[in-house]
């Protein structure tokens, strides 16, 4: 019954580095301290851009070349262990 | 064709609020403004007393409230709300979220002016201020319409060719809180017009996640803008199919995209839309006793706006009279500014008057209706046809101003 319209929709798959390589503009980045990290993944689950995966020690590592450094982690890790630190340093 | 069901004396608010219970919407997002309270009050009193199985959101705002239908419909539910004026405004940037992202949410809105100054009263500024939403905008003349085309509408809104969302407008107090008989339909008639909705293009799935409203930079958004103006280009058919289907199986037509009434041998044609239209029914029957020949052209559909068949029932008139209760400043009326644009390119365009009135809820009778009839037929028959539109019911004292030769137009 339908003419086959085309419905274009602005829904996507979530996928590392939709935004370009966000790295690029980002003005200060995650670190986190290891001695800190309870591994609860929190920062993953907030993570909008898929970053955040396990590291070879177990604990988060942070992909930089598409992290936009909207700081999500920090604000939600429960012990403190992410820091915002700004890009220069 | 079976015209079942129950009659009751009700307002246009009940019919809406019962509409929406018929329609078996599953989330109602509710925030109470004048004149549209009622509505998500007689829908709370439905989920409370167990006659309708519904969500109902108690929201903070308007923004809130269609952010939440938004939410629901994309989960996959058929989800409603109602609102009025400023709260209608407040809504309108997620209006466009709800657009864009194809979600086929209903929405009672009450037709009531906009501040300042403060005014609840009838005037079609708040909904037509919004046209560029990309919701479907359909505009209603009696409390029976109010329920039979929100049923009808969830069905255009959510045909696989659309997927858009629609507000139903209703004139504040003339019809939301004034009772009319209404003919109530069975809740088996209504499930077998209008189905469970199921989304055909995308839903929140856990199973499957997805993102939604990301980014799209230039070399997708255009599409998506023209895939939604295909969309509602293509409802004009679809409101006039499922009209059809719904007076076959409830005996009652209020029209597609248009309504017409005596307009086959008619010389002269007058334009309009809302209750301003059955008012302009009993403007055309006294000016044809007057021996004028007149018809009438509802415009129910504004958007989308039918184009083509207003160009049909008005090319090779005498002339169009167009009665507007919106001001789109220093332009005219809005549905003035459409016919006009519908007309323009065709051969035997008639020629145009368009008056403003009926402002924050100023009485329009039939009588007036005669008479701006009469003024525009006297202004195209003796070529007075100065300026694009003209204000009706101006206090005589500004009117003074209003028609002088030094405003400027």
């Amino acid at each position: 019954m339908g003419l086959g319209i085309p419905i274009i929709i602005p829904v996507s798959k979530p996928s590392k580095g939709a935004a370009g390589k966000t790295g690029l503009w980002r003005v200060e980045k995650p670190v986190v301290d290891e001695d800190k990290c309870i591994k609860c993944w929190l920062c993953w689950l907030y993570c909008p851009e898929d970053v955040i995966t396990e590291g070879p020690n177990g604990f988060p590592q942070i992909d930089y070349t598409f992290c936009k450094g909207c700081g999500v982690c920090a604000d939600v890790c429960p012990t403190k262990a992410i820091q915002m630190i700004k890009e220069e340093e | 064709m079976a015209v079942e069901g129950t009659w009751e004396i009700i307002t246009g608010n009940q019919a809406a609020a019962i509409a929406a219970k018929l329609a078996r919407v599953k989330v109602v997002p509710a925030y109470p403004i004048t004149p549209q309270t009622t509505i998500v009050e007689y829908i709370a009193s439905f989920i409370e007393s167990g006659h309708m199985d519904a969500e109902y959101i108690r929201v903070e705002s308007e923004h809130s409230a269609m952010a939440a239908a938004i939410g629901a419909s994309a989960a996959g539910v058929r989800a409603f709300t109602a609102t009025a004026s400023q709260g209608l405004l407040l809504m309108s940037e997620v209006l466009h979220w709800a657009a864009g992202s194809r979600l086929p949410i209903g929405m009672a809105v009450v037709n009531r002016a906009v501040g300042p100054p403060w005014n609840i009263h009838v005037d079609h500024q708040d909904a037509m201020s919004q046209r560029d939403t990309g919701w479907l905008q359909v505009y209603i003349s009696s409390n029976q319409e109010v329920l039979d085309t929100i049923l009808m509408m969830y069905k255009v809104a959510e045909h696989p060719d659309v997927l858009l969302p629609f507000m139903v407008c209703l004139d504040g107090f003339v019809l939301s809180h004034t009772y009319m008989p209404v003919n109530i339909p069975r809740q088996e008639d209504v499930d077998e017009f209008l189905p469970e909705y199921s989304p055909p293009h995308w839903k929140l799935d856990p199973e499957n996640p997805i993102t939604f409203g990301n980014l799209a930079l230039p070399e997708e958004y255009q599409e998506m803008r023209w895939s939604m103006d295909l969309s509602m280009r293509r409802a004009l058919d679809l409101i006039e199919d499922v009209a059809e289907e719904f007076f076959q199986k409830f005996g009652r037509y209020h029209g597609g995209v248009t309504w017409k009434y005596k307009v086959e041998d008619a010389d002269y044609v007058v334009v309009t839309a809302g209750t301003m239209a059955s008012e302009a029914e009993v403007a055309v029957d006294e000016l044809r006793e007057e021996g004028m020949r007149v018809g009438l052209l509802k415009v129910r559909a504004f958007r989308p706006f039918p184009h083509r068949d207003v160009a049909e029932v008005l090319q090779d008139r005498k002339g169009v009279i167009i009665i507007d209760r919106s001001i789109a400043f220093s332009s005219g009326g809005p549905i003035g500014i459409e016919v006009r644009s519908s007309l323009y390119n065709i051969s035997g365009s008639p020629p145009v008057v368009n008056y403003v009135t009926g402002l924050g809820g100023r009485d329009v009778t039939y009588e007036d209706i005669v008479e701006m009839t009469k003024d525009g037929i006297g202004r195209i028959t003796s070529d007075r046809l100065r300026r694009p539109y003209y204000w009706y019911k101006l206090k005589p004292e500004y009117e003074k101003i209003e028609l002088s030769e030094e405003v400027r137009l």
